[in-house]
């Protein structure tokens, strides 16, 4: 029986402008090794690794430069031939300086692999070693180690493995170019993530504005009717886990808890490759895939570029800001980070760098709280976004508490649809910090 | 690119861009929106129905510039809410109402009913309706002669359908209360010009569907219960939705954003509560008819309604 073409998704929500025809069409390039490369050691979040290289150190590309240290960590391998010129602290994406590793490049290629795996006899501890000593950590934004993510969690059930390919950002299209150009390599990464967790069901939940890639897809699993290709509305915060999950299984994540405790192991497109490619190629995670665009730059494209390469550089090779360039953004709009120091290099988990231009950006003067209810109605979350910024500008901590202030995931849907242009998630972030230190205090 | 190049970063945080939304493009939109309004008061009432109109707008934007200036506030003009308080409390006056009464009215709209409250977000009370409600009370005979429309077919002439039903059991024919050949407020009797405005503007998303659908949904219900327990004594629901301010109320006055919940349920419940009261203030009440009332004995009670209609939080088990 043929079903009606329906495309499931959650409540609430926007529809920002998405200009992804911007780079939609763009292939990736290669782009080449920049003079220098800096790596900071907050790759990932938990603990730093321990850098194994010093001043002088001369170094491959795929060598080991730094450890993992502890269970929430990863290692980090040298993105190019070259000697470390010093290990300081620097500039980062992050807005905060941290410690970082730096390597003159040299003109070699010369690299470094681990043996290949085959995938269909590997074991389920195979994958997991494979993928922490490859260092890959989640390409969806939080950086995550991988391989703890791989470990299936004690006593909870497991019943699918999804895949995020919503890309619900607007501007990014690096995932959409891997779903189009790598697509079995995509449905093989999700195979490993199966195994690794002992999942039989697969998805890839996919916003249908990208009926290329979903077209794609189900093809390559024609065959596979455990893997079930999902297509979503297109609505931000469609790709935000919890309401990815919501979508696709109809299962609402509770306050507090993880995906696990749905029933559902969320990965990232991109990081479904780069474990196909740690296991399948052997290779470490060394290179960043991203979309550079906006306005303000004056060639938009699809790059993958060495891990630890400068912005500017990125910038350069693009062609450079143009005249009206305000805002440089690493991440996408409605949740990545402003930059003011363009020395500041892209990261394992950095999927783009806008360039924004005045009229993109289209703030606007902010008056008092008209009470439209739009953030309400917007709030994927179902808080009352105005309620708690108030309550915050009140030092009313224990109010908001109770509104539940701490579920927020700063997703800015709230902030993007205020008429008034209140800062509304700025608000409700303070607040949910001086809630979380009252909370500690607490205990 | 040696250095940072010169340009002047903007540093601010997520989300970095913003929608289109804002209140004076909101407010235009509703300008937009009560064209056809005005054009039916045109076609039904006379050219001179502009005249009231425009005083009204007028002294509602004078009244909030001297209030701003004598506060030493900034001018808040172009955001366009003076100009909607005053189109909407010209539309919502008897046809060839006094101009000097209107200016009265106006003045006390901005004056009384929003700035005395801190101005725009602040107030509690609709402003276009509590200056009539104002006007009701100072000027009880003018607010209540109504002028025949242009195209009147018979001689019950200066009643409106509402009064005529209330006082003499007479029911208007459904078609001139849908176009607006009917006695009434200037802007109020083209049921055809409101609906073209206000889907307009659910369309566009200035207004929330709730309110609206909550409303009409309420009125058929409540009016069909008494039709069905006394289809003499009670007008029909079509009758009741299509007369007297109803509709106007519905899609310009209820839905206004500062006076009416923020909440979803709140929205609804808000919606069927106005025309419960409605019903109740025409079948019960003293007056023919009862939107006003009904409209600003809700926003008095919209941040109440807010408080308990607070949504369960993604994720939280009841
Ligand atoms: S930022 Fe927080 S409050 Fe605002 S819409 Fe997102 S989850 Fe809701
Ligand atoms: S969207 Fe802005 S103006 Fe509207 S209720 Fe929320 S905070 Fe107030």
């Amino acid at each position: 029986m043929k079903i009606l073409h329906h495309s499931k998704t959650f409540a609430g929500g926007i529809h920002p402008s998405e200009q992804k025809e911007l780079t939609e069409d763009k292939a990736f390039e290669l782009m080449p090794a920049p003079k220098q490369i800096i790596l900071p050691l907050n790759q990932h979040l938990g603990k730093f690794p321990k850098p194994l290289v010093k001043k002088g150190s001369e170094v491959k590309i795929g060598e080991l430069i730094a450890e993992q240290d502890g269970f929430i960590s990863s290692p980090i391998h040298s993105p190019v031939c070259g000697k470390v010129s010093k290990i300081t602290v620097g500039a980062n994406v992050s807005g905060f300086p941290k410690d970082e590793i730096i390597i003159d490049v040299s003109d070699s290629d010369e690299s470094i692999l681990m043996e290949p795996l085959d995938a269909v006899t590997i074991t389920q501890e195979q994958i997991r070693e494979r993928v922490k000593n490859a260092g890959v950590v989640g390409q969806g934004g939080a950086a995550f180690p991988t391989y703890v993510k791989l470990t299936p969690p004690e006593g909870k059930k497991i019943d699918v493995v999804i895949l995020n390919g919503c890309e619900c950002e607007p501007y990014l299209t690096r995932d959409y170019r891997f779903m189009i150009e790598r697509t079995n390599d995509i449905i093989a990464g999700l195979k490993l993530i199966m195994k690794a967790l002992g999942v039989e069901k697969g998805a890839i939940g996919i916003e249908d504005n990208k009926p290329l890639a979903i077209e794609k897809l189900k093809l390559a699993v024609k065959n596979n009717p455990d893997i079930q290709i999902v297509a979503l509305k297109t609505k931000y915060p469609q790709g935000a886990e919890k309401m990815l999950i919501k979508a696709v299984t109809g299962k609402e994540v509770p306050p507090g808890k993880l995906p696990f405790d749905a029933g559902a192991a969320i990965q990232n497109i991109g990081t479904a490759l780069a474990i196909y490619d740690a296991i399948v190629k052997g290779e470490t995670q060394t290179t960043a895939a991203l979309t550079v665009s906006g306005l303000g730059i004056k060639e938009q494209k699809n790059i993958i570029a060495k891990v630890g390469t400068p912005l500017m550089d990125v910038l350069e090779y693009c062609g450079g800001l143009t005249d009206e360039a305000v805002k440089v953004v690493v991440g996408g709009p409605m949740m990545g980070i402003a930059q003011y120091d363009f020395s500041a290099p892209i990261m394992k988990a950095t999927s783009g760098i806008l360039i924004l231009t005045k009229n993109e950006i289209n703030d606007h003067e902010e008056t008092p709280c008209l009470r439209c209810g739009k953030c309400v109605d917007a709030c994927p979350l179902n808080l009352i976004p105005t309620r708690l910024s108030r309550l915050t500008q009140m030092e009313k901590y224990d109010e908001a508490e109770k509104l539940n202030i701490t579920l927020c995931m700063e997703c800015g849907t709230c902030t993007y649809t205020c008429p008034a242009n209140i800062p509304l998630v700025q608000w409700i972030r303070l607040g949910k910090k001086q809630v979380n230190v009252i909370q500690k205090a607490r205990v | 690119m040696e250095q940072n190049p010169t340009y002047k970063l903007d540093l601010t945080s997520s989300p970095h861009v913003h929608s289109r939304w804002s209140a004076k493009n909101a407010m235009w939109l509703v300008v937009a929106s009560l064209i056809p309004v005005i054009i039916s008061a045109v076609i039904f009432f006379g050219i001179y129905q502009l005249v009231i109109i425009g005083t009204s707008v007028l002294f509602c934007m004078l009244t909030e510039l001297a209030i701003k200036k004598i506060r030493k506030r900034k001018v808040t003009i172009d955001d366009g809410s003076a100009i909607i308080t005053g189109l909407l409390l010209g539309l919502i006056l008897p046809p060839n109402f006094s101009i000097s009464a209107t200016a009265i009215g106006a003045v006390f709209s901005i004056a009384i009913g929003k700035e005395v409250f801190g101005g725009l977000g602040y107030n509690i009370f609709n402003p276009a309706l509590a200056g009539r409600a104002f006007l009701q009370a100072a000027f009880p005979v003018g607010m209540t002669t109504w002028h025949k429309p242009n195209f009147a077919v018979d001689t019950v002439s200066s009643a409106t359908p509402l009064s005529a039903f209330k006082f003499d059991k007479v029911i208007s024919d459904t078609a001139s209360m849908f176009w607006g050949n009917i006695g009434g407020s200037i802007g109020e009797t083209s049921a055809l010009a409101i609906l073209i405005g206000g889907l307009l503007l659910i369309i566009i998303g200035v207004v929330n569907w709730r309110i609206p659908s909550a409303m009409i949904v309420g009125m058929l219900v409540f009016a069909s219960i008494f039709w069905f327990i006394d289809p003499v004594k009670y007008p029909n629901p079509l009758f009741q939705l299509l007369s007297g301010g109803f509709l106007f109320g519905t899609f310009f006055m209820a839905t206004d954003w500062v006076t009416s919940p923020i909440t979803k349920l709140g929205m609804l419940i808000y919606g069927f509560a106005i025309s419960f009261l409605v019903v109740m203030i025409r079948i019960f009440g003293g007056l023919p008819e009862g939107v006003m009332y009904a409209i600003l004995i809700m926003n008095a009670l919209a941040p109440t309604i807010n408080k308990l209609t607070q949504p369960k939080a993604f994720g939280v088990k009841v």
